[in-house]
């Protein structure tokens, strides 16, 4: 186990290390100590490690983040693995705004509640929510999942695309051309897959939620409309 | 961006390090807003006795004598209290509104910062540190405070328009965020007989708490009141004399953070501003929701 104490050596120095590890290192397990709710806490992690911080992060923290396990033993600031390519990412407590924003894969686990946009534009990652999540979230969500233990607020999945979106508490109100879908054999096959890698299967069961997901009738869907892009 | 940081102690056996604590969260903000810095304080009230903090450009030359010269003019007792920019006097609180008249005439380049029972309010163009020390801000003790690092977006970088503003008396708000209908509502606060001293956003919704309330709501309705009638961004928390607000709009992207323990209420822009209050790791910490009031009162 490496341990990194942040504020005696410093965010630079922290995420210069983290960015050495390749593929082959031997140094496999990291913990970074005294966060202080510091903001882009290893962002763009390229290797296959385990790190955990041991507190509250701020803004950014495993934004970029590829192959790393990364594991936040409290709440998370703004912005927690924006743009994640793989790996994983759990949070023991709360996530502040965009939660996942942009991820393009990968598993963001959030064991409290989100706040507002988690998972906007999401374009691949999963993320599992054991609590809430706030307004506006899955915006523009292209691909990948979202599931939701608790309760979403207003406007959930306004504009989709391709996303699928799991809920299994109430909805406040479903955003322009986000609708409730048929959930059928491969979506509960999916959600029990996701629940146990969400490390939520011991929480909820894949039968207690129900589906949302693009009505595909908004403008940018329509064919005689592909010439303008 | 800026910062905003706030402290309501319940525990009176942390009251005479307050100005300690919200200073450290103050400077804690400065990569928020490095421009200007503000902080309300408040006191416990003594019976019958008010306070009016006095900002000038020219120190020297306008505190000089001024209590007496005021207590000459209003015929009761006032004493002075200096600090850097700022003065503090105590009167009679029967004879503010007396004292805050003859004062604009004996000191016309001389600005009212606050009024009140328990209030002062300190702020400043500069680093939070700098500011901080200037006025010794970390040895004041207080009952509950509310500080503010300013990253000037609606009007210029001044003293005035610093945070915390102040409207009313033992009031204050500070935000942040930019509101877009401010000249609308300042136009109606106006026709209303409100005054104002800058062209800033923040002073009017200041105002219009001040305003609300002065027609009977109380600051929790007042507060309701800014979700529907405030255009803009906004994360607000508000000092009155025994209590402690916080709102953000309904869209909420101005971040917020408050933290409760046994001993206080603790509000930060980031959870950073708060990592040395005392019972951090067991406070009770969230994200205050949007389009949602939330109080504390003594």
């Amino acid at each position: 186990m490496q341990v990194f104490d942040l504020e005696a050596q410093g965010l630079r120095a922290l995420n210069a290390t983290l960015h050495g590890l390749s593929g082959q290192t031997n140094e496999t397990a990291w913990e970074i100590v005294n966060p202080r709710g510091s903001h882009a806490i290893a962002v763009g992690v390229d290797a296959p490690v385990d790190i955990t911080v041991r507190g509250s992060t701020g803004y950014y923290c495993a934004g970029m983040n590829k192959q790393a396990t990364i594991r936040v033993k409290g709440s998370a600031g703004p912005g927690v693995a924006e743009n994640m390519m793989s790996g994983t990412v759990i949070i023991d407590g709360d996530a502040s705004q965009y939660a996942g924003a942009t991820g393009r894969g990968g598993l963001l686990v959030i064991k409290g509640n989100a706040s507002s946009r988690c998972g906007i534009s999401m374009k691949g990652i999963d993320i599992v929510v054991h609590g809430n999540i706030g307004h506006m979230s899955a915006f523009m969500a292209q691909s990948g999942s979202l599931v939701v233990l608790g309760n979403a607020g207003e406007a959930l999945g306004d504009s989709l695309y391709e996303a699928r979106l799991f809920v299994r508490g109430s909805v406040k109100s479903l955003g322009a051309d986000c609708i409730e879908k048929e959930m059928r054999p491969e979506h509960l096959l999916l959600l029990a897959d996701l629940l146990k890698r969400g490390e939520a299967d011991h929480l909820a069961k894949p039968g207690e939620f129900r589906r949302y997901g693009s009505a595909r009738k908004l403008y940018t869907f329509n064919i005689d409309n592909a010439a303008a892009y | 961006m800026c910062g905003i940081v706030g402290l309501f102690l319940k525990d009176p056996a942390l009251e005479p390090k307050l100005g300690a604590m919200l200073t450290e969260m103050l400077i804690t903000m400065t990569d928020r807003g490095p421009d200007s810095a503000g902080i309300a304080i408040y006191g416990h009230p003594v019976h019958g006795q008010a306070k009016l903090t006095v900002q000038s450009p020219e120190p020297d030359k306008d505190f000089k004598g001024l209590a007496d010269d005021l207590s000459a003019l209003i015929g009761a007792p006032v004493t002075g209290d200096i600090k850097d920019t700022h003065i503090v006097l105590h009167l009679p609180a029967d004879r503010l509104e007396e004292a805050r008249a003859a004062l604009a005439g004996l000191r016309p380049s001389a600005t009212v910062m606050s009024a009140g029972e328990g209030i002062e309010i300190y702020k400043e163009v500069g680093l939070p540190k700098d500011v901080a020390a200037r006025f010794g801000l970390g040895k004041m003790p207080g009952t509950h405070g509310i500080g503010h690092t300013r990253m000037a977006t609606e009007s210029a970088v001044t003293t005035a328009g610093a945070h915390p503003f102040s409207t009313g008396p033992d009031q204050c708000l500070v935000h942040n965020g930019s509101l877009s209908n401010h000249n609308s509502v300042r136009r109606v606060l106006k026709r209303a007989g409100m005054t104002f001293r800058t062209e800033n956003d923040t002073e009017v919704a200041a105002a219009f708490l001040t305003h609300k309330m002065h027609e009977g709501a109380n600051l929790g309705e007042a507060m309701e009141a800014t979700l529907t009638d405030l255009d803009g961004f906004f994360t607000f928390v508000v000092g009155t004399k025994d209590g402690f607000g916080v709102v953000r709009d309904p869209i909420a992207c101005k971040p917020a953070v408050m933290a409760e323990t046994d001993q206080y209420v603790a509000f930060g822009s980031e959870y950073r501003a708060m990592v040395n209050l005392p019972g951090i790791d067991t406070a009770r910490v969230w994200e205050p929701e949007p389009a949602t009031v939330y109080f504390w009162e003594r």
